[in-house]
């Protein structure tokens, strides 16, 4: 193989898990998620940060992790989809949307869910501007955005019953 | 049988789990031992000979795998309908990134730089890009006379009909090019081995069209070819044809190099080389008597099949057919024609050919209701289809239909009059003008005319060792929900709660062929057949003594653990047959064009923004009768989603074409709908009798896609005043439209 120039160690914690990994400082890190650490939720479907399926939680804000070079996500902390349920119980978002109907194909699910985790962990009561404008970042061609938007709204109403 | 509903409940989605939690396994999620990336060099032009390809320098080519036009084992085509188009161009190209070579690497990042290195020569010819120019015949570049199917259907006499007019109105209209825009790209791994042949794992629709195209490529018998759907990620139809085009691509390296590949288009070649929807014209001639009722009419209906003739002759069908709308024509003649053009083919996508002569015919009642002098409401009560008429292809309608009550529940839910009056006053002096538009529409379920005949489509159910059931299928959930749909059916008819049936991973060495995944057909259709094979499985364990007349869910899982642990194995097969009394004359495109219809009224109010000019839709209604609603949580997802591509299709989503080849292949400059740019839509269902569908279901998938764009544009001309006959209509068109309107003094004060 041919030398592409080195491959630095980089640390970043991934939903609670401290990894390492070599990866070329430029390396998105989505290819890093996906292809070195196996977690393969965060899709890629358009590679220039326009639809969203690829976001992720570092450091606590949303990210198209196809636009960040896995070098800024040295110390950072990671959430992707895999890293919200919990064993066999779902997260609340999670739930809402199997309830609602807001996922149909899926491709987009594992961002529009993340997109609406950072939404909720800001604003606790959302109202139906608000989760359309968190959510506007993030494609789907299947739902028209109807039922995702009442999937949120009803992860939002459990989570303050709870 | 002791069973709480099924049907019509909203049951969890079978693959809804892995789908929420990531987990979900998409072709691009997957990666075998050995594999190579695959990529494809494209046509850089529209239309010419290949003089020369060569191989530039500072590539290490012998560590690529190549392919040819001439390594192909088989036939050099896209196995469907007709053989016209190559898998890989050999001596010519016909459209802008028609497929010429392949090329295989361990290291995909390595892939693009050697796709860039390969050059190729060529001695262009002229090029045809537009439905008017391919009609002129001034350059043939398909068939005889650049034309892949002419249709006419035609039903009275309709040349002695304009003397009797009180008005004859014309019109002519235009829809544009749309992306499916899947979120997940076009992708397939393929395997060859000498003993089993090629493997192919795909995101796609149609495992036996694959199958198919497969073993006329690779010259393989059919149980050397096996298809294996993975999870899709969105299909729309953008995955009905194409896939056979990139499987074909990954088999014939996968050959070449004895190694599994992997071919995923990235965004821009999915959008640049892939299909989309059939850009169209539809002139309308319409004679209608003082009252404003119809007597008859012309329409000829044209679309623009690019390059090769793929799936246009059925697009075009369906198109022809539904050009009419849901109208009684005591007279009409309708002429379809499909034509070429050096453009990448255009293919299915949700509506197939009804979205653009729907578009037309609804635009068009919106006209003659202007001309004659009464609303739009009222253009469309006084013309509706009843029970008992004839459709254009004179098919009698036998269900109960009520169009009429149907647009009257919209415009109750709209609000229609109050809100129409408040809006004119408003409009005198705003400069956020609203209005407020509908469009009435069929769809047809299944097939054109005598499709599901030739299909012959068969389903199987297994019974499992531990008791419960598998359905056999090669039907594809890409998102609509067939798995959880096709169970529920299943469910219903064995008694049997939701949970003990399971539904195979469409594979064409385990499932028959259940048909395409296509023309809204896996409820009506093949839900009909797997209830059929449901009550297959009931009749052998009741005729065998191990099933009672009246059983408990445990006596039912009982009898056929025992059945199988008896027989070994335990398969119950059925196969699509006519319902009788089904007439269709293919040669005159006479009879029972589909098997039953769905009927909607939609309303759109929008506000069209005189500062900017872009429009928002701020209120839809989505009213429709789709026969007995199987999952409403589901179905009323089919409306949103198919609403919302409709106001993509209307307001938002232009294909910017140069010389034949789509020059806004990104979603940053495709633009589609995002949730800040939609109205919340208003599902409603009303739910009549059925005798064609399981459990009284008709089709649905594809209805919601017809309606929006016309609902949308007379909307605007409603605000406006001014009628659009074009989509997409884009803000600067509006602009224009505006502009040209003004007084000449005021286009002097700007200079």
């Amino acid at each position: 193989m041919r030398n592409l120039g080195a491959q630095p160690e980089i640390t970043l914690t991934v939903n609670g898990e401290e990894k390492m990994v070599r990866a070329y400082p430029m390396e998105r890190l989505l290819d890093v998620l996906r292809h070195q650490l196996g977690l393969t939720g965060a899709k890629e479907g358009c590679g220039e940060g326009e639809c969203g399926s690829c976001s992720v939680l570092m450091d606590g804000a949303l990210v198209n992790s196809c636009l960040v070079p896995v070098l800024q996500a040295q110390g950072a902390k990671i959430t992707t989809i895999e890293g919200l349920a919990q064993g066999p119980l779902l997260h609340q978002l999670q739930q809402a949307f199997l309830d609602c109907g807001g996922a149909q194909c899926g491709i987009c699910t594992p961002g529009i869910i993340m997109a609406a985790c950072h939404l909720l962990a800001r604003t606790t009561r959302p109202t139906r501007e608000q989760i359309n404008q968190g959510l506007s970042g993030n494609l789907c061609r299947c739902t028209g955005y109807t039922q995702i938007c009442e999937a949120v709204a009803q992860a939002a109403a459990q989570g303050r019953a709870e | 049988m002791t069973n709480e509903q099924i049907i019509g409940m909203p049951v969890p989605r079978k693959e809804g789990r892995d789908k929420v939690t990531g987990r979900a396994q998409y072709i691009d999620d997957i990666s075998m031992p050995g594999m190579l990336h695959g990529a494809t060099v494209r046509s850089s032009i529209a239309r010419g000979k290949i003089l020369k390809i060569s191989y530039g320098s500072g590539i290490a080519w012998d560590e690529f795998v190549i392919v040819c036009a001439s390594d192909i084992p088989g036939k050099n085509c896209v196995a469907l309908i007709a053989d016209d188009q190559p898998c890989l161009a050999e001596g010519v190209v016909n459209h802008p990134e028609e497929p010429i070579l392949l090329l295989a690497h361990p290291n995909r990042h390595l892939l693009r730089k050697a796709v860039e290195a390969v050059s190729i020569e060529y001695a262009p010819l002229p090029p045809v890009f537009t439905i008017e120019k391919s009609e002129s015949q001034a350059e043939i570049i398909w068939g005889t006379d650049n034309t892949f199917k002419k249709y006419c259907v035609e039903k009275g006499e309709v040349d002695d009909l304009w003397d009797k007019a009180a008005h004859i109105v014309e019109g002519e209209y235009s829809t544009g090019a749309q992306e499916q825009l899947y979120i997940e790209n076009n992708g397939v791994i393929a395997s060859f081995d000498r003993e089993r042949g090629v493997t192919v794992w795909g995101s796609l629709q149609c495992p036996y069209y694959v199958h198919k195209a497969l073993m006329r490529l690779c010259s393989l018998p059919e149980e050397k070819v096996r298809v294996v759907q993975t999870e899709t990620g969105g299909a729309f139809g953008g995955k009905e044809e194409y896939p056979s085009i990139i499987a074909g691509h990954a088999a014939l390296l996968a050959m070449k190099s004895g190694k599994p590949v992997k071919i995923v288009y990235d965004r821009m070649e999915d959008m640049t080389a892939t299909t989309k929807r059939h850009p169209s014209r539809t002139r309308h001639r319409t004679a209608v008597d003082k009252h404003g009722k119809i007597l008859g009419g012309e329409i000829e209906f044209v679309v623009d099949g690019g390059a090769y003739l793929t799936l246009s002759p059925v697009v075009l069908s369906r198109g022809t057919i539904h050009a009419g709308g849901p109208y009684h024509w005591p007279s009409i003649r309708i002429s379809g024609k499909a034509v070429a053009t050096n453009t990448p083919p255009h293919g299915a996508f949700r509506g197939f050919g009804a979205p653009q002569s729907l578009f037309a015919m609804e635009r068009h009642m919106d006209r003659i209701a202007a001309v004659v002098g009464i609303s739009p409401v009222e253009i469309r009560r006084r013309n509706f289809l009843k029970t008992g008429q004839t459709t254009a292809t004179e098919q009698t309608i036998h269900e109960p239909i009520d169009l009429e009550q149907l647009l009257e529940r919209g415009l109750t839910l709209m609000d229609y009059r109050v809100r129409k009056n408040r809006f004119r006053e408003q409009n005198r002096s705003a400069t956020h003008k609203k209005g407020i538009g509908i469009a009435a529409f069929l769809h047809g379920a299944g097939f054109t005319g005598s499709g599901e005949r030739y299909l012959a489509s068969v389903v199987g159910m297994q019974g499992l060792a531990d008791g419960r059931v598998r359905i056999l299928v090669s039907s594809t959930e890409f998102g609509q929900g067939t798995k959880t749909v096709l169970s529920q059916i299943a469910a219903e008819t064995l008694g049997i709660p939701y949970a003990d049936v399971e539904i195979a991973q469409p594979d064409t060495e385990q499932v028959p062929n259940s048909g395409p995944t296509v023309a809204s057909r896996t409820v009506m259709v093949v839900g009909k057949l797997v209830q059929s094979a449901a009550k297959g499985v009931l009749q052998t364990l009741k005729a065998s003594g191990l099933l009672p007349e009246q059983y408990s869910r445990d006596e039912f899982r009982d009898a056929c653990a025992r059945y199988v642990a008896e027989h070994g194995e335990f398969k119950s097969w059925v196969r699509y047959e006519a319902p009788p009394g089904i007439f269709w004359d293919d040669e005159k495109y006479r009879g029972e064009a589909y098997a039953a219809y769905a009927w909607a009224v939609y309303l759109a109010e929008v506000t069209v923004d005189l500062t900017t000019y872009s429009v928002t839709v701020d209120d839809f209604v989505a009213l429709q009768e789709v026969g007995k609603v199987l999952h409403p949580v589901l179905a009323r997802g089919q409306i949103t989603g198919g609403v919302a591509q409709g106001i993509g299709y209307a307001l938002y989503e232009k294909v910017v074409w140069q010389n034949g080849r789509m020059q806004n292949g990104q979603m940053t400059n495709y633009i589609m709908p995002t949730s800040a740019d939609l109205p919340s839509i208003r599902v409603y269902f009303e739910e009549l009798g059925n005798v064609h569908g399981a459990f009284g279901a008709k089709g649905i998938g594809e209805l919601p896609m017809d309606g929006p764009a016309p609902a949308i544009v007379n909307a605007i001309e409603d605000a406006l005043g001014i009628g659009f006959d074009v989509i997409p209509l884009l803000p600067e068109d509006i602009f224009q439209a505006i502009t040209a309107r003004r007084p000449a003094n005021d286009a002097a004060g700007v200079q």
